[in-house]
């Protein structure tokens, strides 16, 4: 089954304009993300001390990132003490090859996977089909994402720009080319949509001998890797199989199992507005006889450690996936997730994936360059973050690199040196405006046609012009 | 008791009203308004898109021109939030004047919520982001409007949510931040509301420049010029 990519594509501001264009997307994901805000002001409305919580979550994902080394070699040893093997890839084509080794050893075709954004981050699916290995998506959103042969456009509900009319269109249309064919009375009725899914992936589940899964949190002193979901899926997949491969970000990690008290408060209750997920699996190296009798753990690096070298931008990695920033964000509800270009869409998207794309040591892409822009600064995010990363913080503070690395066109850096050097003077300001009063004092509002800056003002809007006679020249004459 | 008056470029440049009102209603409330005038802008367009060494002599130069002013108080939400917020930031060793958004200053520094003021109109408020989220002004504005005698106040569908407008935002990101605003104008006209006001002119440009491309006659208005009408 081949998989698209986010490589290549436009920056924001071209991707955000075709996706305004569609008029069923918004409409879908106006109503989804509408709903969960709503559903998740009253889940975290039921927790007096939910502030004492954030600051704690915050505080321990600042201890981990400061101990990050330690708290590594610790996982490292735990896990391997209990009969894991502990890989380190340091990129995308490290931990795709280490998959791919594991997989090709156990001389196994397909895996069935669990939802993981870490494996979407390094286009493992892709990989492996390169290999020539099939990859079996087992959370729903995802396995309707991967048969509409589309990408994922939210952290958690990957499929939220689709109704259920397009979904079982989907399931009609691409079920059978997978595996078993999807009913053909197949209606959109929610539970005769999980109905299809749940026996299309069942022969999947008790065939597969390999597994591949993320982890939402590894344990650093004990080597317990946890995985919070929804549907079962995940459970099926960490059981069944002889082999579990999990690929897991090297900040995901908490010090001590009392930790995981707190964030298994902050976690559901921010990405599903539930008071406790459905399924937590939560396993320790190798049980003989019980579960997968071989599991590794691939510790990635793909631009993390370059993320905690800046004291402003490494807050990011306190990140816990929780997706209540995309929920809240006026923008990604307009233009859904698949406009950021990454795996990881919304606010914290456009504040981590330019990290990881490496913009703390090097000049970026273009398309990287555009997502710390793709922000009104409305602060939405930064209310809603379960761990108090201060998004519009990292994004004005990212901004300020790309400025630096020469991204953006000359008329704007001449536009900002020109209001930087009228600013500087208040005789200079006091002149613009009476130029600009004397210009243009007269109209009632300004309507003007023009390329860039002035079409992408004036397309839509009317501006006010400036006035005749500024405050401060109103205010000389009133005094003297 | 003496304020400094920070009336921002914007205002200064585009909406002198603003600043005329401000003055009015401070005066009426018994206090003396100084307009310093070596003053210019806070550095906020700068800071938000990335021109960080630009941001740098101005926010020195605001320092310098509201040193000693026990108060500053200015008709923007927005610039107020960039001077107590950032210029630290931007700065570490400048002095930062404490600076009061209007509303601000009337509710917890005069202790007014009555200002005198008649407004025979029915009022829709946006509430502005750096309002709710930076300053976290709350409710004083919606306190200060319903307390002008003949005043209407009718409150929109998503009140919390922003207009699209984030200065560069509106033209770099032109597409997504005229959606957003046209959204905000649906919900504004939905509630018949005469007129719209806010506690940023910024937001009242973009939102203004939509109402106004509609034909639409729904007025756009500052609150403090809400706040200085009387009979």
């Amino acid at each position: 089954m081949s998989t698209p990519t986010f490589l290549g594509m436009p920056p924001f501001p071209s991707t955000a304009r075709e996706a305004l264009k569609d008029g069923q997307l918004r409409a879908n994901l106006g109503r989804a993300t509408a709903t969960i805000r709503d559903k998740r002001l009253r889940a975290i409305g039921e927790l007096p001390d939910w502030e004492a919580l954030r600051e704690t979550g915050a505080a321990i994902k600042d201890d981990v990132l400061a101990r990050l080394p330690e708290l590594l070699l610790q996982l490292e040893a735990n896990v391997t003490r209990a009969g894991g093997t502990v890989h380190w890839a340091r990129d995308a084509a490290d931990a795709n090859r280490i998959v791919a080794d594991i997989v090709k050893r156990h001389e196994a075709t397909e895996v069935v996977k669990v939802k993981s954004m870490a494996t979407q981050e390094i286009e493992l699916n892709a990989a492996l089909e390169d290999e020539g290995i099939d990859v079996w998506e087992t959370d729903l959103a995802e396995l309707i994402v991967q048969l509409g042969h589309d990408l994922p456009s939210h952290i958690l509900v990957p499929a939220i720009h689709r109704n259920r009319t397009e979904i079982r269109d989907i399931f009609l249309r691409e079920m059978a080319a997978a595996g078993r064919p999807a009913p053909v009375d197949l209606t959109d009725e929610p539970a005769a949509l999980a109905e299809a899914a749940r026996l299309h992936l069942r022969e999947k589940f008790l065939r597969a001998r390999v597994a591949v899964s993320g982890g939402n949190f590894a344990v650093a002193d004990t080597g317990t890797i946890v995985v919070l979901e929804s549907e079962g899926n995940g459970r099926m997949c960490l059981t069944l199989p002889e082999v579990l491969v999990t690929v897991l970000g090297i900040e995901k990690l908490v010090p001590t199992w009392a930790d995981l008290e707190v964030f298994l408060q902050l976690l559901p209750r921010s990405s599903t507005a539930e008071r406790m997920n459905p399924y937590t699996s939560m396993w320790t190296g190798v049980t003989p006889g019980d579960g997968p009798q071989e599991f590794h753990l691939v510790l990635l690096d793909n631009g993390r450690t370059g993320t905690l070298a800046d004291p402003v931008g490494r807050q990011a990695l306190r990140c816990i996936r929780c997706s209540a920033c995309l929920n809240v964000c006026p923008v990604y509800a307009r233009t859904g997730g698949r406009a950021y270009g990454s795996a990881y869409p919304g606010p914290i998207g456009a504040i981590l994936t330019p990290q990881l794309r490496g913009i703390n040591q090097h000049r970026v892409d273009e398309q990287t360059a555009s997502l710390p822009f793709a922000s009104s600064l409305c602060g939405a995010c930064f209310d809603a973050c379960p761990v108090r990363i201060d998004i519009p913080e990292v994004l004005v503070h990212l901004r300020a690199k790309v400025v630096e690395q020469q991204h953006g066109h000359l008329g704007e850096r001449a536009l900002m040196a020109a209001a930087g050097a009228t600013f500087a003077r208040p005789g200079r300001l006091a002149a613009a405006e009476r130029f600009g009063g004397a210009l243009l004092g007269g109209a009632r509002r300004l309507r003007l046609r023009g390329p860039g800056w002035v079409h992408a003002w004036f397309g839509a809007r009317d501006l006010t012009p400036p006035a005749r006679e500024s405050f401060r020249t109103w205010w000389r004459k009133r005094v003297h | 008791m003496r304020v400094g008056l920070f009336i921002t470029c914007f205002n200064d440049t585009l909406f002198p009203g603003v600043g005329k009102a401000t003055v009015a209603v401070l005066e009426r409330l018994g206090v003396e308004v100084d307009f310093p005038a070596a003053q210019t802008c806070c550095g906020q367009m700068h800071f938000n898109s990335g021109y960080r060494a630009a941001c740098v002599p101005l926010v020195r130069h605001f320092a310098d021109v509201f040193a000693g002013y026990e108060a500053v108080v200015t008709p923007s939400a927005s610039c107020a939030a960039m001077v107590r917020h950032h210029h630290g930031t931007v700065d570490p060793d400048v002095t930062v004047p404490p600076v009061y958004e209007l509303t601000e200053f009337l509710v917890d520094v005069l202790g007014v919520i009555d200002v005198g003021a008649y407004f025979p109109h029915t009022v829709a408020l946006h509430r502005t982001c750096h309002s709710l989220r930076l300053l976290r002004i709350g409710d004083r504005p919606d306190r200060l409007l319903s307390a002008v005698d003949g005043l209407e106040l009718v409150e929109l569908r998503a009140p919390a949510e922003c207009c699209g407008f984030g200065g560069t935002f509106s033209v770099k990101n032109c597409d997504t931040s005229v959606a957003m605003g046209n959204d905000k104008v649906e919900d504004v006209l939905g509630t018949g509301a005469e007129v719209l006001a806010s506690a940023d002119t910024s937001c009242l440009m973009h939102l203004g420049g939509l109402l106004s491309r509609r034909g639409s006659p729904v007025r756009t208005m500052h609150l403090a010029e809400i706040l200085a009408a009387t009979r």
